[in-house]
């Protein structure tokens, strides 16, 4: 192994894709009851636990390499707003369906390529989780992208509706590929996924669906970035008060 | 879960009361009685098939109006692993809501009608899920109380005469296996924790015991006027659509559960509570069915409310069906041209 | 608001290779490749499949009970097509 990577930096790569595992799973189980069909609210439940499993696994992981004896538990729960490093796509708020949708299909056009880079990391346990989260976020990418088909093509409200939604998240896809320091290095002793080679999987995607499902695609302007620098949103605050209300009004308690 | 408290009340004329002397219904009443299955077409009498709607439906809307007060704290679930639990449990009662109102179509109802008399408030659900869930240890008190008597509440279900019903609570029941157990297996957590989390945890029993006996109806045993046997009640048992009396199955919780509580440190809320080694059966108190009666009509903490976020849900989700539709149109038209 | 619902589809599981596949119940969808997928998050979410068929429940052509009789009860009579039927003595092996 390179001798510019120690197992702290392994730790906060894990923790950084933990958080946009977590924060995306916190969004998806909002929609608990409140889905447009009941067979909608359990497909909707499952990718969220889906995504807490490689949650947990990140976490645990992460835990493991510090040393300081953090479970998956402090991690997840007892850290600062600016300590979560995930992209500031997975936490905009379920303005209606066709944001979780739009969403949801446009951060797994991007997980599926990356799990499966991540499936030949030189670590072990990265790699495993590579694969197994591969397989389920296949599953994602094609149950969202046929919501983005279904919903862009069907009526002129769901249309527009779908429009509007693609427009105002597109400003937060330019923060997925962009490679930081630890990105870099981790990409050196591979072990991390090079993040702008995915790019073109992901336009392949993102415009094979958008077009059938009529929907422009928006042009690459400006990017909102600083998700991965722990500058969030303001709706991460609320998110958070509601994820860690538990740890920190009972704080180390088992539960 | 929850159907035994929804027993159709005495004087109620939608439902009929058959006669049962018409050749059919001699032969119907002979399978029964053999304990055959009934099958979608079969031939059956109206008040069975008006009976079983019914009955299957509020099963089925008391199954995704419980998603309500549990999904309240899958957010803000203490640890990954009681989250990751919580919206499977959760994410089953959708399921089992589905199997029911699967079932309950198979006697000629669409869910769309069924969906309908539940926003419109004329279908009833379980009172149970008009309470709130106010703390953590209220998860705990759902999944071992109210599954618990859920549970008991369905296995005899699994031997309901109308076959659909019967295959689903089945499958009901072996999903639900789980359930119970993740319950009192956080409520074993909550007892082995601090001072503040035993009283959280008997807090929530406290509140959770009562509304639990009440889950399953009102007196069956006796007639007069806290009972309700009524001839609606007694053809249910004949055409085993029922099969095991209110009053029973609430003994048989109370004794079960009585020793589960005693394990856990707790305090049973009442004060008439005791083992009657005669009759080797608890004897408890007095039931407030004035407290049943006033959330059974609409008056529970949370009525308004859960009736509300489910409409609103439905109202929302409108443009989503509809576009749904809308694009499966517009393929099939493109696919035949 | 809109008051159609999604069609009924009927769903089929093959619980694993050599079994055919069961009637398990039915979920509504748009079309049919979603009601796949609501198969596929309703009814194996514990492992119960490797292979799901859905059918719109209207396409299902279905016999009469009212006919059981006639149908069914006539086969009951020819037990002849049973193996049972035919009394060979215990030495002779091997049939």
């Amino acid at each position: 192994m390179s001798a510019v990577i120690d197992k702290a930096d392994i730790a906060s790569y894990a923790i950084r894709w933990g958080d946009d595992a977590l924060i995306l799973s916190h969004r998806l189980a909002e929609w608990c009851a409140d889905a447009p069909e009941l067979e909608e609210d359990m497909a909707l439940m499952n990718l969220a636990l889906d995504l807490v499993g490689q949650a947990r696994t990140l976490y645990t992981y992460a835990g493991e390499l510090e040393g300081r004896g953090r479970d998956e538990d402090a991690i997840a729960f007892t850290r600062e707003e600016r300590e979560y490093k995930n992209a500031l796509l997975v936490e905009q708020p379920n303005e209606d369906f066709a944001y979780a949708v739009t969403r949801q299909f446009l951060y797994d056009a991007f997980s599926l390529p990356f799990y499966q880079a991540l499936a030949s990391s030189k670590d072990a346990t990265l790699a495993a989780l590579g694969e197994k989260a591969a397989k389920e976020v296949r599953y994602h990418v094609k149950h969202s992208a046929d919501w983005v088909v279904r919903l862009g093509d069907g009526t002129d409200e769901s249309h527009r509706r779908m429009q509007t939604a693609i427009d105002e998240l597109w400003t937060y896809t330019g923060e997925l590929f962009v490679n930081d320091d630890l990105d870099r290095r981790m990409i050196a002793a591979g072990i991390g996924v090079d993040l702008t080679a995915l790019k073109d999987s992901w336009n392949e995607t993102v415009n094979a669906v958008l077009k059938e499902a009529t929907l422009v695609r928006p042009a690459d302007g400006w990017m909102a970035t600083g998700g991965r620098e722990g500058r969030h949103s303001e709706y991460m605050g609320y998110l958070l008060a509601d994820l860690q209300y538990m740890q920190r009004a009972y704080p180390n308690m088992k539960w | 879960m929850y159907t035994q408290g929804l027993d159709i009340p005495k004087g109620d004329k939608s439902i009929p009361v058959e006669q049962g002397d018409s050749p059919e219904a001699v032969r119907f009443q002979a399978r029964i009685d053999a304990d055959e299955k009934i099958e979608p077409k079969d031939w059956m009498p109206e008040g069975y098939r008006k009976t079983l709607i019914r009955q299957i439906s509020q099963h089925a809307h008391s199954e995704v109006i419980g998603m309500q007060p549990e999904g309240n704290w899958i957010t803000r679930a203490p640890t990954l692993r009681r989250k990751a639990i919580l919206m499977a449990k959760v994410q089953d009662e959708g399921g089992h809501g589905l199997y029911l109102y699967s079932a309950a179509e198979t006697l000629g109802v669409s869910r769309d009608e069924l969906v309908d008399q539940l926003l419109d408030g004329s279908a009833k659900y379980s009172s149970i899920f008009n309470y709130p869930t106010l703390t953590w240890a209220d998860i705990g008190a759902i999944g071992w109380l109210v599954d618990g008597a859920a549970i008991m509440n369905q296995i005899p279900l699994c031997r309901c005469s109308y076959g659909p019903y019967a295959r689903a609570m089945i499958r009901i029941c072996k999903e639900e296996s789980f359930h119970q157990r993740q319950g009192y297996e956080l409520m074993l957590s909550l007892s082995r924790g601090t001072a503040e989390q035993k009283a959280m945890m008997q807090d929530a029993f406290d509140r959770w015991w009562w509304p639990a006996l009440m889950m399953f109806g009102p007196h069956d045993t006796k007639g007069g006027a806290e009972g309700m046997k009524s001839q609606h009640s007694e053809q249910s048992m004949k055409w085993r659509i029922k099969r095991v009396s209110n009053d029973e199955l609430r003994q048989k919780f109370v004794d079960v559960t009585v020793p589960q509580a005693e394990y856990l440190g707790l305090k049973v809320p009442d004060p008439y509570l005791k083992w009657n080694a005669a009759t080797s059966h608890y004897d408890f108190g007095p039931i407030d069915w004035d407290e049943f009666k006033n959330v059974l009509a609409g008056n529970g903490p949370c009525n308004k409310k859960r009736l509300k976020v489910r409409r609103e849900a439905h109202e929302r989700g409108a443009w989503v069906r509809e576009a749904a539709m809308a694009y499966a149109a517009k393929k099939a038209k493109r696919q035949a041209a | 608001m809109s008051r159609k619902e999604w069609p009924l589809y009927e769903v089929f599981i093959r619980s694993r290779n050599g079994l055919n596949h069961m009637h398990v119940g039915s979920v509504h969808a748009p079309d049919p490749k979603m009601a796949l997928e609501n198969a596929r998050d309703a009814y194996t979410r514990r492992g119960e499949g490797v292979s799901i068929w859905v059918v719109e429940s209207n396409a299902i052509a279905a016999s009469d009970p009212g006919e059981k009789a006639s149908l069914f009860e006539p086969l009951a009579e020819k037990v002849y097509r049973h193996p049972t039927f035919y009394d060979i003595p215990d030495e002779v092996k091997n049939i």
